[in-house]
């Protein structure tokens, strides 16, 4: 009943989207570990220069649906699109290869090797006789780093000495220095201090702009709202609905949040408390 | 270049010692030199001590180090293997037990397959034995590697199982014979007659070589950092590193070349080479022994593998974070079966030492090597937590290790004595180790 009612008061994805491909479409994704249902058909899209703010309680299965997108876990159901074409993503380089990056929650460094060596990992830049060539990743380091945290200095020591923001720009630079056309970002300003969380928000607009589609995770609504163009709401595994943030207020995103209520400016996923 | 010692401060610290400056400027590893000093501490206590119970200290000389040497190259060589694989929060158990099974291997095929078909002293058998051994390694570390990254079996319990299996095959291929002698040229390979070395001359070329390399490499690393423009070290650290590590080749080549044929020897090398014996002797120095360079190659190669390779960049980061390596994109299990299959060959390059130095192949070669290997490593500052840990240390551990046993033998030491005190310098050294790394931390 909600369906029809919003599908009048609201202009619905398709308008938005004004017949243009979804970057990336998730359809119908579930995944269950050892009985519990961390994401329960659910379904998502992203648009080129699109900011996607995924909002739920923690355990609410955000970074699980991400993680299926970015190859960290194998769905038991459900499909993925990439630029309108079916896309096989059965591990972390699959989704690389379709231009997605991510930044994990947990920044998935490795802690005992330096920022150069996390940035490339897995993508190292090598010599002309194949060997690694440090000297050309600390190079490029230093430019990225530059940009995101120019105070940073300590290019020779084990990001485990870093500090939590430090460690967040590395992971955040990792991210940015591939050329992704999605990036995910779950809670990418946990650790950073409001200075460092601006920086963040200033680096998402510019990566925007140069039409990147962008899901940005958050457990809080005031991080991202005034960031993303649309709010996608999760609850014990299920969407329960997604907006443009033009047509719902913050009050209305946090009932959505917290009751699993979808306002009528909202359109509603299979998570909605049925009314 | 004089501007080079502007660009290396850094972040400026408070108050440093001159000492501090010292490390930072060199970047030297402080653990590194704590492990030197300890070494050194060893050789001159068992010196004096021998001077006091014996009236002449034996330890340092020539005679001693160069054996000291050859004994060593076999742990040595397994323990490069084995930083890798507790770096990257693996253990192998196995390395002695394939020591011993692939010793046997290469003894039964020399001398009841490759001597009778070619003609015993045939220059090819040696070449087909080592072939064999090596790929004997590689197949029984792959095989290992496999069930521990396919099968998903931990590595504890696939080389204890490991450990106990070839230890009894060892047996099952000579049903506890023992298989004797080796082809005459695989037997150099344990530094066993006294011909088993270079000689004088090829040592110290071989020392001029790796000084030049050595010069060389601290230049093109200065130079690729000027091209970018990074900080670089000030110069006399550079000139001090380079100065310190020719010092070091070039004494060690004196010492190897301080260490003469015994006299009846060499007449007897004198008379088969129809050299005329001079007054008051013949003096024909040793040179390197081949298993100490075997072992100094397989500390270089490994060297590289871990901090020139993708190889060994991937071993460090799925131990710092394995979740993180695989997210990464990668492929984590192709890398443990591989650094299991190089650990096999290790392995197998040890048993062609031991086998040779010992002139037979038995079934009980090896025995015990696993928590030598073991020890040695991780008293040379390989963490059991994995991620951490260089392949010098670990040499440098092997060295510890068998200059305490040696020191102990030349003191008449029972060889139950010898044990305790092995052991319980592997629990003190790694209770040291944790003090210092909670106080650097
Ligand atoms: N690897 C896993 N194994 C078992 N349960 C998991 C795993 N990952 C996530 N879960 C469970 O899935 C649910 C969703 O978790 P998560 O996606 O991390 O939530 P969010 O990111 O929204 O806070 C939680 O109940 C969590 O315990
Ligand atoms: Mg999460």
């Amino acid at each position: 009943m909600s369906t029809t009612m919003t599908a009048h008061t609201s202009p619905t994805i398709q308008a938005f989207s004004e017949g243009r491909k979804p970057l990336a479409e998730m359809r119908d994704i579930s995944i269950a570990f050892g009985g519990i249902k961390a994401v329960d058909h659910a379904s998502l899209e992203l648009y080129e220069g699109e900011v996607v703010a995924l909002l739920g309680h923690n355990g609410a299965g955000k970074s699980t649906l991400i993680k299926i997108l970015s190859g960290a876990y194998q769905r038991d159901n459900g499909e993925i699109f990439i630029n309108g074409e079916k896309a096989t993503i059965d591990n972390p380089r699959d989704a690389k290869r379709y231009g997605i990056e991510t930044i994990y929650q947990t920044l998935a460094l490795a802690d005992n090797v330096d920022a150069a060596a996390n940035l490339f990992l897995g993508r190292e830049l090598r010599t002309k006789w194949g060997t690694l060539d440090d000297v050309a990743m600390e190079a490029a380091t230093r430019e990225v780093m530059g940009r995101l945290n120019p105070n940073f200095r300590r290019f020779k020591e084990p990001v485990k000495k870093l500090s939590g923001g430090q460690r967040q720009s590395v992971a955040i630079a990792r991210a940015i220095h591939f050329n992704a056309n999605i990036l995910i970002m779950d809670e990418p300003t946990a650790a950073l201090g409001p200075q460092e969380t601006q920086q963040v928000a200033d680096l998402t607009l510019e990566l925007k702009k140069q039409g990147i589609g962008i899901f940005l995770i958050s457990h809080d609504i005031h991080d991202v709202f005034d960031l993303a163009d649309r709010v996608a709401v999760m609850k014990n595994g299920r969407i329960v609905g997604t907006a443009r943030v033009g047509d719902v207020t913050k009050d209305e995103v946090l009932g959505m949040i917290i009751l699993g209520k979808c306002p009528p400016g909202a359109i509603p996923g299979p998570g909605a408390l049925a009314s | 270049m004089a501007s080079g010692t502007d660009k290396s401060a850094e972040p400026a610290m408070v108050q440093e010692s001159a000492f501090q400056r010292f490390l930072r400027a060199t970047e030297l590893d402080t653990r590194l030199l704590g492990m030197v000093g300890a070494l050194v501490l060893i050789w001159i206590g068992f010196h004096l001590a021998g001077i006091w119970r014996t009236g002449n200290g034996i330890f340092l000389s020539p005679r001693n180090l160069w054996i000291l040497l050859v004994q060593t190259s076999s742990i040595a060589v397994m323990t490069t293997g084995m930083v890798m694989i507790i770096v990257m929060r693996h253990i192998d158990l196995s390395v002695g037990s394939l020591l011993g099974v692939i010793a046997v291997i290469m003894g039964y095929a020399q001398v009841y397959v490759l001597g009778p078909w070619l003609g015993v002293g045939h220059p090819a058998i040696w070449i087909l034995t080592v072939l064999i051994g090596l790929g004997a390694g590689a197949l029984l570390g792959a095989f290992h590697g496999y069930l521990i990254a396919y099968a998903g079996i931990p590595s504890f319990i696939v080389t204890l199982g490991g450990l106990i299996v070839w230890r009894g095959a060892a047996w099952a291929v000579i049903r506890g014979e023992t298989v004797a002698p080796m082809d005459e040229r695989f037997e150099l390979l344990g530094g066993g007659p006294f011909y088993a070395s270079i000689g004088a001359t090829a040592s110290w070329v071989l020392g001029v070589i790796i000084c030049v390399v050595i010069v060389l490499a601290i230049r093109s690393g200065r130079q690729s950092r000027q091209k970018f423009n990074f900080p670089l070290r000030p110069i006399w650290a550079e000139n001090f590193l380079g100065v310190v590590g020719c010092l070091l080749t070039l004494g060690t080549v004196w010492l190897v070349n301080s260490y003469y044929f015994p006299p009846k020897l060499a007449n007897d090398y004198a008379e088969a080479n129809n050299i005329p014996i001079p007054e008051g002797g013949l003096m024909i120095p040793h040179g390197f022994a081949i298993p100490v360079l075997i072992a100094a190659a397989a500390g270089i190669i490994m060297t590289f593998v871990a901090v020139r390779t993708r190889f060994g960049r991937y071993i460090y980061a799925i131990g710092g974070n394995p979740e993180a390596a695989e997210l990464a994109g990668i492929n984590t299990k192709r890398i443990t079966l591989l650094m299991f299959s190089i650990m096999g060959v290790l392995a197998a390059v040890s048993a062609c030492i031991s086998s040779a130095r010992l002139n037979a192949a038995s079934n009980a070669l090896g025995q015990f090597d696993e928590l030598y290997v073991i020890a040695a490593t991780v008293i040379g500052g390989t963490s059991l937590a994995g991620g951490v840990g260089t392949i010098y240390g670990a040499i440098l551990g092997a060295l510890v290790m068998q200059s305490l046993q040696s020191g102990m033998t030349l003191l008449n030491f029972d060889s139950a004595y010898k044990d305790m005190a092995v052991g319980s310098v592997l629990v003190f050294a790694v209770w040291l180790d944790q003090l210092y790394r909670r106080r650097t931390n």
